[in-house]
């Protein structure tokens, strides 16, 4: 598809010569490389609560992000107006990280490739809001007739489309329509007179308003919801120490997330921060572990066609039975480091400067039957459900927090346990890593990830992994 | 009227004309810089304003919201029409409206420093350096550093209302920042320190920042792996203003009426020890929860949460008020747009008599916790565990560092058992409280 035909060619008369003014401006102090993303961003969110629908929101926010690097330094600035004085105004503001004579950029520009992830005529923000209107009814609805101890529910919807285009000093045009939407429900549950407890789950991606109706229904959150609230009415104090623990399939996959992929991003790599830096080549995870970081999966929420600087998304093995293959880059540290790029620079939105991250990131399947994992295990801890993570990139020391977990008794689940954070060490906590499933799951598409204050839509997968050493936080010491 | 004023109040006068029967609208305008320095040269540099506005229209008791970036005639007109349409798929709630009285806290709150404003890039960036330059050359262990960072903000915030609230503040604050990586046989560990104030004159000099933030990193080195134990714990104000932030969302109206909080029918108990006092301000100057009215047009106030242990009030807006047969404290908050939730003004713990040298001093043994990582309150049950690092007391002193491990406990609990809360209170966000100590909690570590 030529500039001519795309969103911002149509929408606000962007031409070639326009993009070219833009970088030479940013480039005019000189500099190695500059480049620019815009972003038209529409979201829709809803909201049920008491049965009611309380809140409807939909908005718009645009503008165009101006990168300037020179060696090791970057400059950035942007502006919510498209105006060509603007972004002009916004080019020498980012030009001025470079002192001297202008650089000179390849005049024309040449598309990149990109993926077809989700194709789709019709973006769910572009769908009339009764039939959205209609998921959260239905799960408000499915949550209430789950069972009668559940006594609170609260239904959310919420989708955005994301147009963005990215042009560069180096002569690269991208652009792409980025959908997504996301249903979520929490339930509380009590026994008449007892404390209430709280279930919660959700899903979606980069799907079509059909996801919803034929494969992940309203019905199918509500009831997982309101069953992991009923679970939590039965749970006992969760164990405190080392034990063995075992991760049933999918969410649980943040293990992944925290322990390993946040210190194989390239930026802590090349400044000697990451607890794994230097570490190529080397075991960090036991054999049976090969963890692979995937933007290319069609219609999930941490898949994308082009990365946020214009690059076509890749399938990155990060360690592959056991050993350490590769980091995650963005330009900047592929540049600096000398690695080809991986497809993995990625922002919030135009305000903020690339950096490298997760797209979907997940080990594969193993050869053990899931129920021989559990039987091995005279005593531990089964986790089938996470909240959130975090990582100590340094240190490598990272946390991630059980919200429904069950004592494994003589090689039976027995008793659930309350909520608890399971905390390890990155470089270590896969070598305890002694059984992987044949049953890799991916996660129902609710993840967000944080770094530096930016946060991206990411997936995680594990099939039932048993790990025959990890700290959980429990109070029953 | 200000610029922003007329635009904010033009909306609300237009949406009423289009049929809303009530409107608000929030308008908000902000410019950033940072610069980002590491091994005392400038990593990025970044400087941009943006500005969106916001509405929300009750057609009745069915409420829609909208926002946009777009300031032009249109552009509002599209934003205003987009939430009347909103608020045809939203459901009667008897509960929705607006608050009953508007207005602004009169005193002068000190939000706006002009030498924010004024200050030249080469002046932050000379901060930033002098502070990752005192960490690196506080030690020769002190090795790397993952940088030092200056940000400045300026903003202004604009409220408007079909009560005939119309307001606007300006606001601005200036922060420093430094993480040194500290390394020693094979054990390598970072920390950070950092200042922030609302005027240029209010931040610590850089040489202290990245001296504290070495320091830190330092005691860090050679960490041992405590064995599973209860024991009492002593939360620096940097971990006991994360375990008060849990606090918050237990006393906030939208928890309360949800019963979705442990703290739910319990006004005027005693859910605490005598140590505790909770108090949340809005109307200190200079400080970063205060501000002349809330997200509703509500004026800003002093409530005392819990006093010596007992609960006395919530913390509420218009709408979690209506819920409960209460009154708003002034509570409101929202991004541009939507129905608003609950948020702390300055929320934080009155400091006690005891130093934390005095506090540590009174311990046997137990654990001082410099970080937690990830952990969250279970806000429902009171459930609470956490990743922790600190250092170990033994006999009265700091003995030595411990890490991986976990602390847990049920804050219902907790605050029973909270035996003193320091005398070291500082103001360095919005939620604040001193040392504080918990008789005993679960470790878990191996």
């Amino acid at each position: 598809m030529p500039l001519s035909e795309s969103f911002f060619a149509s929408r606000f008369g962007l031409t070639e010569r326009d993009l070219q003014n833009y970088l030479s401006d940013a480039l005019s102090a000189g500099g190695d490389y500059a480049d620019l993303y815009f972003e038209y961003l529409s979201t829709s969110s809803l909201s049920m609560d008491e049965g009611i629908v309380k809140s409807a929101t939909q908005g718009v926010t645009l503008g165009v992000g101006v990168r300037v690097i020179a060696g090791e330094r970057t400059g950035y600035a942007y502006s919510d107006d498209l105006s060509p004085e603007k972004i002009r105004k916004a080019a020498r503001v980012a030009a001025c990280i470079a002192r001297g004579p202008a650089s000179v950029i390849k005049t024309g520009f040449e598309e990149s490739p990109r993926h077809n992830l989700y194709p789709m005529l019709r973006a769910p923000n572009e769908t009339s809001l009764a039939g959205r209107v209609d998921l959260i009814q239905r799960a408000d609805r499915a949550a209430r007739a789950y069972d009668s101890r559940v006594f609170q529910v609260q239904a959310g919807y919420a989708d955005s489309l994301r147009h963005v285009l990215v042009a560069t000093s180096e002569g690269r045009l991208t652009f792409d329509r980025q959908p997504m939407a996301r249903m979520s429900v929490t339930v509380l549950a009590r026994q008449s007179g007892g404390q209430p407890q709280q279930g919660h789950s959700g899903g979606g991606g980069r799907v079509m308003l059909d996801f919803f109706l034929n494969e992940k229904t309203p019905e199918y959150f509500a009831r997982e919801a309101a069953r992991q609230a009923i679970v939590q009415l039965d749970a006992v104090e969760a164990p405190a120490g080392e034990m063995t623990v075992v991760l049933g399939p999918g969410w649980p996959g943040i293990l992944l997330h925290e322990a390993v992929g946040h210190g194989l991003e390239a930026d802590f790599n090349r400044k000697g921060v990451s607890a794994f830096a230097g570490r190529i080549g080397q075991q960090v995870a036991s054999a049976l572990c090969t963890v692979i970081d995937d933007g290319t999966i069609g219609s999930r929420r941490g898949s994308i066609n082009m990365d946020d600087e214009g690059l076509a998304t890749q399938r990155n093995v990060l360690i592959e039975n056991g050993v350490l293959r590769g980091y995650l880059q963005d330009k900047l540290s592929s540049r600096l480091m000398r690695s080809a790029p991986t497809g993995s620079g990625r922002r919030e939105s135009y305000q903020q400067i690339p950096m490298p991250r997760m797209t979907n990131t997940y080990m594969l399947a193993g050869e053990s039957d899931p129920e021989e994992i559990i039987r091995s295990v005279p005593k531990g801890i089964y986790c089938a459900n996470f909240g959130g993570g975090q990582v100590d990139i340094t240190s490598g020391n990272f946390v991630f927090a059980a919200s429904e977990s069950y004592l494994i008794e003589g090689g039976r689940l027995t008793r659930p346990v309350r909520g608890a954070t399971l905390i390890g060490n990155g470089p270590e906590a896969l070598k305890y890593v002694s059984m992987v499933g044949n049953d890799l799951k991916l996660d129902e598409g609710l993840g967000v990830c944080s770094k530096e204050g930016q946060h991206v839509p990411v997936g995680v997968g594990i099939p039932t992994l048993k790990i025959d050493r990890m700290t959980v936080g429990g109070t029953a010491a | 009227m200000t610029e922003l004023e007329k635009i904010a109040a033009g909306a609300v006068e237009l949406a009423l004309k289009s049929g809303a029967t009530g409107a608000e609208c929030t308008i908000s305008e902000s410019a950033e810089f940072e610069v980002n320095v590491r091994m005392r040269e400038i990593e990025s540099l970044k400087e941009a304003a943006s500005r969106g506005a916001g509405i929300r229209v009750l057609a009745g008791r069915r409420g829609g919201s909208s926002y946009t970036s777009d300031f032009s005639k249109d552009g509002i007109a599209k934003m205003v029409q987009a939430a009347l349409d909103l608020a045809k798929i939203t459901t009667e709630d008897p509960h929705a409206g607006l608050p009953e009285e508007c207005g602004r806290f009169e005193g002068d709150l000190a939000l706006y420093d002009p030498a924010v404003a004024a200050i030249e890039t080469q002046w932050k960036i000379d901060q930033a350096v002098a502070a990752e330059s005192s960490a690196l050359a506080a030690d020769p262990r002190v090795s790397n550093s993952k940088g030092a960072s200056f940000e400045s903000h300026l903003g202004t915030r604009v409220f408007a209302n079909s009560l005939g609230f119309v307001g606007s503040y300006r606001h601005s604050s200036c922060g420093l920042a430094a993480q040194p990586v500290a390394a020693q046989n094979g054990s390598t560990e970072r920390d950070y320190w950092y200042t922030s104030a609302r005027a240029v004159a209010g931040l610590e000099n850089p040489e202290l920042v990245g001296r504290k933030a070495a320091e830190r990193a330092l005691r860090r080195l050679n960490p041992r792996k405590i064995a599973t134990q209860r024991a009492p714990v002593v939360f620096e104000p940097r971990t006991a203003r994360a375990l008060l932030g849990e606090l918050f969302d237990a006393v906030s109206g939208s928890s309360i009426y949800r019963h979705a909080s442990f703290l739910t029918g319990k006004l005027g108990e005693k859910i605490a020890s005598e140590a505790l006092t909770v108090i949340d301000d809005a109307t200190l100057p200079g400080l970063f929860g205060s501000s002349p009215f809330d997200d509703e047009g509500v004026p800003a106030r002093r409530t005392v949460v819990i006093e010596r242990g007992v609960l006395r009030n919530y913390l509420l807006n218009t709408y979690t008020a209506r819920k409960l047969g209460m009154k708003t404290t002034g509570n409101a908050s929202r991004g541009l747009s939507g129905n608003a939730g609950v948020g702390p003004g300055n929320f934080y713990i009155e400091a006690g008599s005891q130093t934390p040298e005095q506090i540590i001093g009174g311990l046997k043994a137990g654990l001082y916790v410099t970080e937690l990582i990830g952990g969250n309150a279970n806000t429902v049950t009171g459930d609470y565990s956490a990743g922790a690092a600190g250092l170990w007391i033994e006999n009265g002193e700091l003995a030595y560092p411990v890490s991986e491990i976990t602390i847990a406990g049920n804050l219902e609990r907790m605050l029973m058992d909270l035996q003193q809360a320091g005398s070291d209170l500082e103001f360095r966000s919005s939620i604040a409280a001193p040392t504080l100590l918990v008789g005993e909690m679960t470790i878990s570590g191996h």
